[in-house]
């Protein structure tokens, strides 16, 4: 029998690292959005992510679909169990998605409403997501494949704790995208905030890194059982945030945005990888929320023939949205 | 009191899916206008088919918007609130509920840009092009849905193994038993609701006095069409029926409003039934009509309600009314049309004011009928999530407590009350705004990508106003 959880493991992962850093700026813009200095720092900011947010989205949709199919354990162990977190998330994309298209379209002066919408609507997406990130780490409470636990489970300290520390990442992204796609003023303020955020987000990473391993005794294990390799992750981690604070000192425009993506991607395989193989922690792997082989392939032959388009269309649309954004540049 | 979660759930569900496919309905039958309005253009050049192409094609960005935004729930809907049946039958759900995702991307990825955006930046057969994949791509997304809801209604194609579903055969479960009548039966639905939304706004238009060529020419062409498929439509809803005579007797019992199993069944043109009492009462009915319809025999035999126990009966009463004002609505769409098929053949459609004026009344009908439809078929199944296998009770998430139902419940009634009052206000704003000349929009030369929405840019507070001509 063949065997295609390794591909889907690498789909499914690949979808849900493209949703993190692409909606991840956007909502991070977002929460900035009331440390803006001015209106027309805000209509810039807003320029600058309006032609890409519906798209980043879709990421999304495709990741909870695509996990009922690769992955209906994790599909029916984690929604019931972040019910409340779920609902939260999506009601908070929904009202920034609404928000952002009706902000356009009123008169200057009646914005205040749509820009608090705005930001709310990020701030409870990015915090709800990153208490599922915590979720995650913490573990389930299961039993026979099934969630069983409470249904404030996931609401912990250390969750509330991932969630915040979410937000600040989500912040940095839409900051350092800024530094890229502003200048002037606005781009001085943006830098100004990566910096804040780059210090908070250390400060993040380095409490988890110590929490997690003193709660939990198989990521102690995967880390301090003996010498590994994973050990090169904190340690580019450090070098990745240490170019990213000197590339904005050097007043550097690209390179702050990049590292970024950089730290998330390394966060990002910091987690798999202590978890690793478990999916649904503590008790299944990847392999035990795997669906059936048939079923697995099915579905590839579509989404390996429709990802390309996707990808392509992605490229195009950040190709011809390159360059600075100005507050007049007509782009709604 | 004791909160119910599987009521809950239920009522949820029903709510969000309403609340969802109401949009599709509408995109499914536009995009298909907008392609034909598309390629009369690139047959004949004539402006006034670009002016209505670029009028529909605002209100189909603003729409699809719209149904983006609360299909979002969708998508996570099923594991929140039923994640036992999701996990259950995630073997085929899986795929195919994300061939529908897929296809909907490629189709934004690829076509609904240049549809939206690319009319003056591509040649003529590239926009033509594309505005035909967009309507296909609709049908596509609509085919994986109804694949996967008929598949729970007449499972087919497939295994169960400790209580798990395994595909055997991807065409026998794709193409269910129900599959083809529910899937002709919805795209004529989305035909007749784009059809009458065109129409409905062309007879505003005409009233008016505004674009009177151009909303002439919509009416007429809209007409045609309607006048041929609203019968249609009946003849293949009565097929659907047949299936579902076949298939799920105890939905027809309840849509017929039978409770005694008998030869020469009465239709039922009025009645109230009593669940608790097992019988109706102000019955009103023609004799043996039911048994003439669904088995073509006068005196061929109808299973009533009686025969299933109790607890296997679906709640009667909201699929016989749901069904008869589908129905109603259905006849009311015939009378409709043929009466403007007969203007129109007269060449009187214009000055009947009555008759435009009753054309702007039906703009909601279509779409109430459509969900009195989705009502018969899905409380019509009841207590079974797929059919005669998996009762809700089973399929429920086991951790599901009423409290938390109720909280998200109200929640998303909360926000679909502002994502539907600020889309069905601003779609009014757009219609009152009237349909601007080609010359009029705006020329966009940032020769950048965009989201959907944003091709509409008319702001909120635009005049309502409409201009003559």
């Amino acid at each position: 029998m063949y065997d295609l959880t390794y591909i889907w493991i690498g789909i499914i992962g690949f979808g849900i690292l493209m949703y993190v850093l692409s909606d991840g700026f956007d909502l991070g813009v977002g929460v900035l959005f009331p440390f803006a200095r001015s209106d027309e720092d805000r209509d810039i900011m807003m320029n600058s992510v309006a032609p890409v947010w519906d798209g980043n989205e879709t990421w999304l949709v495709l990741g909870g679909a695509g996990l009922l199919a690769a992955f209906p354990l994790v599909y029916a162990v984690f929604l019931p169990a972040l019910y409340i977190g779920v609902f939260l998330m999506l009601t908070g994309l929904i009202f920034r998605g609404v928000a952002f298209e009706f902000r356009f379209k009123s008169e200057p002066g009646r914005r205040t409403l749509w820009n608090w919408a705005f930001f709310g609507g990020s701030l409870v997406a990015a915090f709800a997501q990153g208490a599922v990130v915590g979720t995650f780490i913490q573990g389930f409470e299961t039993e026979n494949m099934r969630y069983v636990g409470g249904p404030l489970d996931w609401l912990t300290p250390f969750t509330v704790m991932t969630g915040l520390g979410l937000v600040a990442g989500y912040a940095l992204l839409g900051a350092t995208w800024l530094v890229l796609k502003t200048e002037g003023e606005t781009q001085r303020w943006a830098r100004t905030w990566a910096y804040r955020l780059l210090t908070v987000v250390m400060v993040f990473f380095v409490i988890v890194s110590i929490w997690t391993p003193l709660t939990d005794a198989y990521v102690q294990s995967r880390w301090f059982a003996h010498l590994t390799w994973l050990w090169i992750l904190p340690l580019l981690t450090i070098v990745v945030a240490a170019a990213l604070w000197s590339a904005l000192g050097r007043g550097r425009e690209a390179i702050p945005f990049m590292a970024t993506i950089v730290l998330f991607a390394l966060f990002y395989a910091g987690l798999l990888f202590s978890k690793w193989p478990y999916v649904v922690p503590p008790d299944y792997t990847f392999w035990d929320a795997a669906s059936a082989p048939e079923s697995q392939l099915f579905l590839l032959l579509g989404v390996l023939f429709v990802i390309p388009f996707v990808l392509m269309y992605t490229a195009w649309t950040y190709y011809v949205f390159r360059g600075k954004v100005r507050a007049d540049a007509g782009y709604h | 009191v004791e909160l119910d979660p599987i009521l809950l759930s239920r009522i949820q569900f029903a709510f969000v899916v309403s609340f969802h496919a109401i949009f599709p309905v509408f995109t499914i039958g536009l995009a298909s206008y907008i392609a034909v309005l598309e390629a009369i253009f690139y047959r004949t050049g004539d402006p006034h088919w670009a002016r209505l192409s670029r009028f529909w094609i605002r209100i189909f960005a603003v729409v699809f918007g719209m149904g983006v935004v609360s299909g979002l729930v969708m998508a996570f809907q099923f594991g929140t609130n039923w994640s036992e049946f999701s996990y259950r039958t995630a073997n085929f759900m899986g795929p195919v509920l994300s061939y529908e995702v897929v296809t909907a991307f490629f189709l934004e990825a690829v076509f609904l840009g240049v549809l939206l955006f690319g009319r003056d930046r591509v040649a003529q057969e590239v926009h033509l092009i594309s505005a035909i994949m967009v309507a296909l791509g609709t049908f596509i997304s609509s085919f994986w849905i109804l694949s996967a809801n008929s598949w729970m209604q007449t499972p087919a194609g497939f295994e169960m193994r400790d209580g798990i579903v395994y595909v055997t055969s991807w065409a026998e479960a794709i193409f269910n038993p129900s599959f083809r009548y529910r899937f002709v039966h919805m795209v004529l639905a989305s035909l007749l609701t784009g059809g009458f939304v065109v129409a409905g706004i062309s007879a505003y238009y005409l009233l008016r006095g505004h674009a009177v060529e151009a909303s002439r020419r919509a009416l007429k062409m809209t007409l045609v069409m309607l006048a041929v498929v609203a019968p249609l439509q009946l003849l293949v809803g009565d097929f659907h029926g047949l299936d579902t005579f076949e298939h799920q007797p105890a939905k027809v019992a309840a849509m017929e409003g039978a409770w005694e199993t008998q030869e020469g069944a009465p239709l039922l043109l009025f009645a109230i039934p009593s669940q608790a009492r097992e019988t109706n009462r102000l019955e009103v009915g023609i004799p043996g009509l039911a048994s003439l319809i669904l088995t073509h025999e006068w005196e061929g035999e109808v299973r009533g309600l009686k025969d299933w126990p109790p607890e296997e009966r679906p709640p009667v009463a909201i699929v016989f009314f749901a069904f008869r004002i589908m129905v109603g609505i259905g006849l009311i769409m015939i009378v409709v049309a043929w009466w403007g098929a007969w203007l129109l053949l007269r060449e009187r459609l214009q000055e009947r004011e009555r008759y435009l004026r009753v054309l702007t009344w039906m703009i909601p009908l279509p779409f109430v009928a459509v969900l009195a439809g989705w009502f018969v078929t899905e409380v019509g199944r009841q207590p079974y999530l797929l059919y005669g296998m998996m009762t809700l009770r089973e399929g429920v998430t086991p951790s599901l407590t009423g409290g938390m139902a109720l909280f998200t419940l109200i929640g998303y009634i909360a926000v679909y009350a502002v994502v539907f009052t600020a889309g069905v206000y601003y779609l009014t704003k757009l219609v009152r705004h009237g349909m601007p000349l080609p010359e009029e929009y705006l020329e966009d030369d940032t020769g950048r990508a965009k989201r959907p929405m944003s091709a509409a840019d008319l702001p909120l507070d635009a005049s309502g106003d409409l201009p003559p001509n």
